[in-house]
């Protein structure tokens, strides 16, 4: 079985209004040295799947069709082999 | 004029569509649940507001997965008549058959209130009944219809017509160049944030939606000779 | 399942020996006397299974066992009712063989420890309620109470984070939020207060009750699978709130309101098959537990649960937990025999889980098998009926006595009447909601004829011509200064906010939010409030049909004010008598109903000039109220109305400015009175409301008012000028522009927000 940590990310052309909140959020409480702040999703998918190749295959597969935006966000992933 | 309402799980104005489609045009009506992919039969399609499938992952992203959105695609290329209202207008992004994405609001909050719009574009199915530059106050009620586009879309939207509305003085959303509603280059696609849907009695505050509805059906009847 | 099986105790929890020596019963908040007759009824000592299932049927939230004997004051009946108390929510009938479902239930500890879920869960829960009935649910509401809003960044977090739990909610259900009430005071500081109301529409014949029948009859579990969360939320909800409360934080439960969107339809296409349902209800407080015992216990039957077949989301878990889990959005079932494929087809369509779990059984025994063995047995009806019953000490309170001296009348009397309309304009507590309900959907459905901000919410009915009105309401500080008084302008008041949208009001939900009823002066609150209530309900015909009662609303020993919230309903018989509080057109005569007698005790102003509440409050003449209503009903149906306001919190002053903001229009007021110019403005008198008619009506008013014997005073006509002028005994007290009082109005929670924004505690 692999484990794939997919990250979903906005684009950096793309405002992201959470973030600047919580950046807002954060030089309220002191830390004035944050100059950025961007929010993204992380998702964790199990896959039943022996071979790497097919299931880095597939794990490109669903990114690009359901789980990022390509529209305004950018996407990476880890995989690992897991018990 | 047979209109067809697709249904979600978590699709909420269902019934008020059908309900104003009713009410106004007095035209049949029918609702279709999302696996149903054969809109054959149907001269309409409106896809209504809500939050399918709770908007989880985005706004639209699962719904688009839906087999429904099949026949929707068919029906639209050829050329019949499909409006998506709020969750609807981002199922309709997320399939691609509009350009862009839409974004959580600005100011991060649901935004439920009458807004101004004003009419861009009058030569297109949904708008017909209206004047160029019209007035009108129609209900929002989102919490993502921060519309987003790049630069080249945008400007390509905005030459060949395709912003059918626009909130007129405040944006309630923060999205691009105050785009409220957009169509596609045939202009037989419509997506629109605000609810025309809750707009078509004096006792709700407003009767702006009805010109959008009653254009639908002039349209059709002029292009199938029904009268 | 063999007949006489022994209850056996599992590995992994407390003997009952260990949990009579090390009176482990105390954990789960019961005494030892009613540890005891557990024992009695059960004939020997229980199992932790056991005991968990009487500690959350005999807690305060599901056996009202502290306030059951002074609840039976309520008026509960009436020509009308066709559900009172005792279901998932009441029922009363609006003609054409339908009619309207509500019910108010509060969230307020789940809200204080976690804001945003405890709000959101608080109304999933209420709409469980509703649709548990039969009834699609066709409106929220809510009230809220919160400590003082500028002084407190953890307040505006709460505030916040409970508003957007609520919009959270409601929104994704598709259900408008068409109304509510908010005060921010410090008394709530440290226990903020979440009430939320649904009202739900049905046919007769569609009416559902939480009954099992039917030996052998299936008993059906739908809806989200169960988890480890919100265990002992019930008993959470019934004791005090501490510094341990925060590390009680699992007893938080997380929403799905699509999940809950998902269930709402499959259930209403379960009604819709007429015959199929025997019995539903929500899996609510106390979770599987309360929700299966009292289905067997109304139905007169026993029930028999195989816990191996409830669908969890979790290993591992003990009968303990699975019995009190409090995850949401879940449903029991019962249906007859041999149609459990048909429950299972809808379930399927809507991608829900459903499990057949166990049978209704002969008899009055409530079993519990799990891995083949029982692991509980008692007789149901020791669950349901004989929880115990405490009357408590009363005992006035010093503060009452001591109250009895004070003249607030003297207090107040230096500031300028400009300067007071200008404190209450911009007061947190009068001031715009916008801020609030532009966060919820108040207009799906599309069907709100009246939009939050006026004073009660208008709902029309399609298909006829009828709407119902809605309004929450209650004022504690009146509560807190006398409880009798207090009781009664909860309930008279809510029936007014009703009767100005045109509608007569028909019934009521109440939630009772008080601090422990252990303390003789709580109690004292607690027996007041609701005599008082009961009769303004009895007066004015409006029959509680269902309610909450939520007590040890403390906080470090400090209980909160005492806080009835009313939540009423009202008929109106045709679209065209819809009313709203706005001057509609100038030239319209100003006219009021009433009369106006120096009270300020508990006023707004008074709380805003010296910081405090003191004095007496207003005092109500139920008969008295009872009339101007009747005028006021009367004149709209006849069409001599273009605008009604009820008069309350900032009194006349307030009410005037609010009719000329919502209308854009200006007033010309000219007033005689043996009131000083200040008490007559900024009085909070009871039963007065505020019209506007046209000029050539208000005579048709006048003697309306004459032959009924209610005091209907001409204070002066719209003006197109958008100006507020007052002149008081010959003299000018107020000249200020709506657009100045607009902005005040309009910006005050706005700017009181602006330093947060999701920001932290």
């Amino acid at each position: 079985m692999f484990k794939a940590t997919i990250f979903v990310t906005l684009k950096e052309s793309v405002l992201d209004p959470q973030g600047v909140a919580v950046k807002n959020s954060l030089h309220s409480l002191g830390l004035e040295n944050v100059h950025e702040v961007r929010i993204g999703k992380r998702l964790e998918v199990f896959l039943d799947q022996v071979d790497r190749k097919q299931a880095e295959a597939q794990v490109q597969m669903m990114c690009e069709k359901l789980l990022a935006n390509p529209v305004m966000e950018n996407y990476r992933y880890e995989l690992e082999e897991v018990s | 004029m047979h209109f067809a309402v697709p249904i979600f799980p978590g699709s909420n104005c269902d019934r008020d569509t059908i309900h104003a489609i009713e009410d106004v045009l007095d035209q049949p009506v029918t609702a279709v649940w999302h696996q149903d992919s054969d809109l054959k039969k149907f001269d309409a399609i409106i896809i209504p507001g809500g939050f399918s499938y709770g908007d989880y992952l985005r706004t639209g992203a699962l719904a688009a997965q839906s087999p429904i959105m099949e026949g929707i695609r068919e029906a639209a290329d050829q050329g019949k008549l499909v409006l998506g209202i709020c969750n609807g207008f981002q199922i309709l992004l997320e399939t691609g058959l509009l350009p862009g994405a839409m974004r959580r609001n600005d100011h991060l909050q649901f935004r439920c209130s009458i807004s101004r719009l004003s009419v861009e574009n009058t030569q297109t199915p949904f708008t017909l009944g209206f004047s160029q530059g019209e007035q009108i106050r129609i209900p929002i009620a989102h919490i993502e219809g921060n519309y987003y586009c790049d630069e080249e879309t945008l400007q390509e939207l905005q030459q060949k017509g395709q912003i059918i509305f626009r909130y007129a003085g405040e944006n309630p959303n923060g999205s691009i160049d105050y785009i409220a509603g957009i169509c596609n280059e045939r202009r037989n696609v419509l997506g629109m944030m605000p609810h025309p849907e809750r707009a078509i009695f004096d006792w709700m505050g407003s009767t702006d939606g009805v010109k959008l509805f009653t254009s639908m059906l002039q349209y059709w009847k002029e292009n199938n000779g029904a009268a | 399942m063999q007949l006489k099986q022994k209850v056996i105790s599992l590995p992994n929890e407390p003997t009952p020996e260990m949990i009579r020596e090390q009176t482990l019963y105390k954990e789960l908040g019961l005494k030892s006397e009613e540890y005891e007759q557990i024992i009695h009824h059960l004939k020997r000592l229980p199992t932790w299974t056991e005991l968990g299932i009487y500690s959350v049927m005999w807690s305060e939230h599901c056996s009202y066992k502290n306030s059951k004997t002074l609840l039976k004051q309520f008026p509960t009946q009436g020509s009308r009712v066709l559900q009172g108390p005792g279901e998932g929510a009441g029922v009363i009938d609006i003609g054409d063989e339908q009619a309207v479902v509500f019910k108010i239930e509060s969230h307020n500890h789940p809200s204080a420890v976690e804001p945003f879920q405890g709000a959101a869960t608080g109304v999933g829960g209420i709409i469980r309620d509703v649709f548990s009935m039969g009834a699609r649910p066709i409106a929220l509401l809510n009230s809220l109470r919160f400590g003082d809003l500028k002084s407190s960044a953890r307040v505006r977090y709460l505030f916040e984070q409970v508003v957007a739990g609520i919009a959270h909610y409601g929104n994704c259900m598709g259900i408008p939020t068409v109304g509510g009430e908010v005060v921010f005071d410090p008394s709530y500081e440290g226990n903020p207060l979440v009430n939320a109301m649904c009202v739900g529409l049905l046919k007769h014949d569609e009416l559902q009750k939480g009954v099992a029948q039917g030996v052998g009859n299936p008993v059906i579990y739908v809806g989200a699978r169960t988890g480890r969360d919100g265990i002992h939320g019930a008993t959470f909800a019934s004791e005090e709130l501490n510094e341990t409360s925060e590390s009680k934080r699992p007893a938080v439960q997380v929403g799905d309101p699509f999940m809950e969107k998902l269930l709402l339809e499959a259930c209403m296409e379960m009604v819709e098959q007429k015959d199929l349902l025997l019995g539903i209800q929500d899996m609510g407080a106390a979770g599987l537990t309360c929700s299966s015992a009292e289905m067997a216990a109304k139905g007169g039957y026993g029930m028999d649960l195989n816990l191996d077949l409830v669908p969890r989301r979790e290993q591992g878990m003990t009968p303990y937990e699975i019995m009190l889990s409090e995850s949401q959005e879940r449903m029991l079932l019962v249906v007859e025999q041999g149609r459990e494929s048909e429950v299972q087809a809808i379930c399927d369509k809507w991608g829900l889980t459903s499990a057949v779990i166990g049978r209704v059984s002969e008899g009055d025994r409530y079993r519990l098998f799990f891995q083949g063995e029982l692991v509980a047995d008692i007789p149901l009806r020791t669950l349901v009926d004989a929880a115990p019953c405490y009357v408590q000490a009363q005992k006035v309170p010093d503060y009452y006595r001591e109250n009895e001296s004070v003249c607030p009348e003297e207090q107040l009397q230096h500031i300028d009447p400009q300067v007071g309309l200008h404190q209450v304009v911009s007061s947190v507590n009068l001031a715009s909601k916008r801020w609030i309900y532009q966060q919820y959907d108040h207009m799906v459905q599309a069907s709100t004829a009246v939009c939050p901000g006026s004073d009660a919410a208008v709902i029309a009915i399609r298909g006829t011509d009828k709407a119902l009105a809605m309004s929450t309401d209650g004022n504690a500080r009146y509560v807190y200064l006398d409880p009798v008084q207090g009781g009664r302008i909860a309930v008279a008041e809510a029936a007014r906010n009703v009767v100005c949208t045109g509608a007569e009001p028909l019934g009521l939900t109440d939630c009772l939010n008080f601090g422990s009823p252990e303390k003789p002066e709580v109690y004292w609150q607690l027996a007041g409030a609701i005599q008082g209530m009961s009769e303004a309900c009895q007066e004015l015909n409006t029959p509680v049909v269902g309610g909450n009662v939520s007590l040890y609303n403390e906080t470090k020993g400090q209980a909160i004010y005492p806080t009835p919230v009313v939540g009423m309903v009202g008929l109106i018989t045709s679209r065209k008598h819809i009313m709203t509080q706005s001057f509609k057109q100038a030239g319209d005569v100003i006219l009021l109903l009433g009369e106006t007698l120096a009270e300020l005790g508990g006023s707004e102003l008074q709380s805003l000039v010296t910081g405090k509440i003191s004095g007496r409050p207003p005092v109500l003449d139920l008969e008295k109220e009872k009339k101007v209503q009747q005028v006021v009903l009367h004149a709209i149906r006849h069409g001599f109305v273009h605008s009604a306001h009820d008069l309350a919190e900032g009194g006349l002053a307030m009410s005037l400015a609010e009719s000329c903001i919502a209308g854009g229009l200006g007033a010309n007021v000219t007033a005689k009175t043996q009131l000083s110019a200040l008490t007559y403005l900024f009085s909070e008198s009871q039963s007065r409301i505020l019209l506007s008619v046209p000029e050539n009506q208000a005579w048709h008013l006048i003697a309306l008012a004459e032959d009924m014997g209610v005091k209907c005073t001409h204070l002066g006509e719209v003006i197109e000028v958008p100006e507020m002028r007052i002149c008081i005994n010959g003299e000018s007290v107020i000249h200020e522009s709506v657009q100045e009082l607009t902005r005040k109005y309009e910006e005050a929670i706005p700017c009181a927000m602006s330093p947060s924004l999701t920001s932290t505690n």
